[in-house]
């Protein structure tokens, strides 16, 4: 008779933790959005190697972003100026490497010198004046999207610098940001027929899908860093610990400020790697790039199930979060409803995640 | 008496701005004893606490630490010395796990390949040890803290402490929270762990909890010691009235 209780409690207790993660909103989530778009948009070449590049691509620019946001919400912290720091990031970029003649190597260290500190000076003064990081990052939205359009202004009169590719000619860091990798394993393919190529035009005969672009490893980098950081590792402790409680966490010895500070860093960086990316790809920045992508990162973190409180969520959550987001965006495209929808869906999206989060959470912290 | 005294506390003063919250307190704490120390809402209380766990520092007083004098600068001086601190609601993170909130800030880490990371099959089978023997019986070590009732809760931040070798084990209002039976558990908590020679310093106001278990009450009122008496000079009147009617310890004995 025990061995059999004993049995069904476990299995009751594995299925109850199975319903507990943070990520299981998310993972049931993804699967829904796959399984309706497949249905729908068999026919659209949505899911061709062609068409998932596509929706592959803008979902690793939303996770590269919220996997960032993901690790600062756990630590109990927002930043609303992510997208402001993407357009900065990029001007940084351009301006010192177009306009001042830097190699490009330099203007991406640079950037990301300059980001990150900014990062760090965020975190400073939320920790330092115990204000919302909410307001401090909103602050930090407008001084930085206004330098931005400054910078630019001053140094080019215009919005948009380009020559960027022409700069990033044989430099060695923009290829790891911009290029391609497995380029040879996609020819091989085309050449045995076996993947698209193009018919006509210069790049005749060429894969139509040349090769997995580095956004998409950066994505899958900063996802198993992440995720790694998080669950395996003691700082990883910490960061639950920091936004779990903060106090308590600074009563048993933990250095909270510390950790909230290095996840504004982090935060800065995953913002200079978009943006990076984007400028290298387009060969050119923009001023206004980045607008409004600190929200669509914390929608991602909030979809993957983290809490807006913190002390709670998982990387994974927000990578499918974002990948949720990427999928239906371009899923909308492919079977031509109007994008506007797409915004509404999001809305409703978010506001189902959170009550949901919210209930789960319930669920772990006990009645009381 | 003083072999068995491990801190001391003299003339403890601390002012905020403008307010006193503290106006000369003193106490000696013994190995293996409970202290309990009594008083009502803003008496001191926590301000003291805190003094002794580093999280403020005294104006001016002096602390000895085995006879040594001491400056307590830090919470981590404090857990250095072996002063270890379970604050009423913020002993735990309910969020996350028992285990890693157990080892957090002491996690036990291992190497894989150049990578530290932390070692979760010694941290799970040490703590399902030490709850066993304190007599939580968990189900998962990666069950939330928010799935167990505050008793259960309370005597998890106990054992944290012990186990990472408290000789001060300060419990800031441990029952204030919790109903009969787990009030019960938590004081039968503190007997097993002041048995292993701990020091246990029990703030309350609730008297007849500390009557259960304290070897010695020390009665604060309004940042001042009353005095303190031994387990069977007091009853449990004494104690109340004292702590209502800031009436000295030694007025209270002359009358007898």
């Amino acid at each position: 008779m025990p061995s059999s209780l004993i049995n069904m409690s476990s299995i009751r207790s594995k299925f109850s933790n199975a319903l507990l993660r943070p990520d299981l909103g998310a993972i049931v989530g993804v699967i829904l959005v796959f399984l309706f778009f497949f249905l729908v948009a068999r026919d659209t070449g949505m899911f061709s190697l062609e068409g998932s590049m596509n929706w592959g691509i803008v979902s690793s620019q939303f996770i590269i972003i919220a996997v960032g946001a993901c690790l600062l919400m756990i630590a109990g912290e927002f930043d609303l100026s992510v997208g402001s720091m993407i357009g900065f990031a990029g001007i940084v970029i351009a301006v010192t490497s177009v306009v001042w003649g830097w190699p490009v190597w330099l203007s991406i260290i640079a950037a990301f010198v300059i980001s990150m500190t900014i990062g760090s000076l965020i975190g400073y003064i939320t920790v330092k004046t115990n204000l919302p990081s909410f307001i401090v990052s909103l602050a930090f939205l407008y001084i930085l999207r206004g330098m931005t359009i400054f910078i630019a202004i001053v140094s080019t009169k215009k919005t948009i610098i380009g020559g960027v590719t022409e700069a990033a000619q044989n430099d060695w860091l923009a290829p790891i940001f911009g290029g391609k990798i497995f380029t040879g394993v996609f020819e091989w393919l085309a050449e045995h027929g076996l993947i698209e190529t193009f018919i006509a035009g210069t790049k005749a005969g060429q894969p139509v899908v040349s090769g997995i672009p580095m956004m998409m490893v950066w994505a899958l980098g900063l996802i198993i860093f992440a995720h790694f950081l998080l669950t395996k590792t003691r700082f990883g402790n910490w960061i639950y610990a920091s936004g779990g409680d903060a106090q308590a966490a600074r009563h048993i010895g933990v250095p909270v400020n510390r950790v909230k500070i290095l996840m504004f860093v982090f935060t800065a960086f995953c913002a200079t790697v978009f943006a990076t990316t984007q400028v290298i790809e387009f060969g050119s920045a923009s001023a206004d790039r980045g607008i409004l992508k600190e929200f669509e990162a914390i929608i991602s973190v909030v979809i993957g199930g983290a809490l807006l409180t913190g002390g709670y969520g998982s990387v994974i959550g927000a990578a499918l979060g974002a990948v949720i987001f990427g999928v239906v965006q371009q899923g909308l495209f492919f079977i031509g409803v109007e994008s506007s929808l797409f915004r509404v869906f999001l809305g409703v999206l978010l506001l189902l995640a959170v009550i949901l989060n919210t209930h789960i959470r319930k669920l772990i912290t006990g009645p009381k | 008496m003083s072999d068995a005294s491990i801190m001391k506390l003299k003339d403890i003063h601390k002012s905020f701005g403008n307010v006193d919250a503290l106006k000369g307190v003193s106490i000696s704490i013994n190995k293996g004893e409970c202290h309990c120390l009594l008083g009502d809402n803003g008496a001191g209380k926590s301000t003291f606490i805190k003094i002794m766990s580093g999280v403020h520092q005294p104006t001016t007083g002096q602390i000895s630490i085995n006879g040594k004098d001491t400056v307590i600068n830090n919470p981590r001086d404090a857990i250095d010395s072996g002063i270890a601190t379970v604050y009423q609601d913020l002993a735990l993170i309910p969020l996350m796990s028992v285990s890693r909130n157990f080892w957090l800030g002491r996690e036990l880490t291992k190497k894989v390949g150049p990578i530290t990371v932390m070692d979760f099959e010694k941290c799970n089978s040490i703590l399902m040890s030490e709850m066993d023997k304190i007599g939580i019986q968990l189900r998962d070590p990666n069950q939330s803290i928010g799935t167990l009732s505050g008793g259960e809760r309370q005597t998890v931040a106990i054992a944290r402490a012990v186990f990472f070798g408290a000789k001060i084990l300060i419990l800031d209002e441990p029952t204030s929270a919790l109903g009969v039976y787990q009030t019960s558990n938590v004081l039968k908590t503190i007997e097993k762990v002041r048995e292993k020679g701990v020091a246990v310093v029990f703030i309350s106001h609730n008297v007849s909890h500390a009557l259960a278990v304290g070897d010695k009450f020390t009665v604060l009122s309004r940042g001042e010691t009353l005095g303190t008496a031994l387990s069977g000079e007091i009853n449990f009147e004494e104690l109340q009235s004292m702590m209502s009617g800031h009436k000295e310890l030694s007025e209270l004995k002359n009358k007898k």
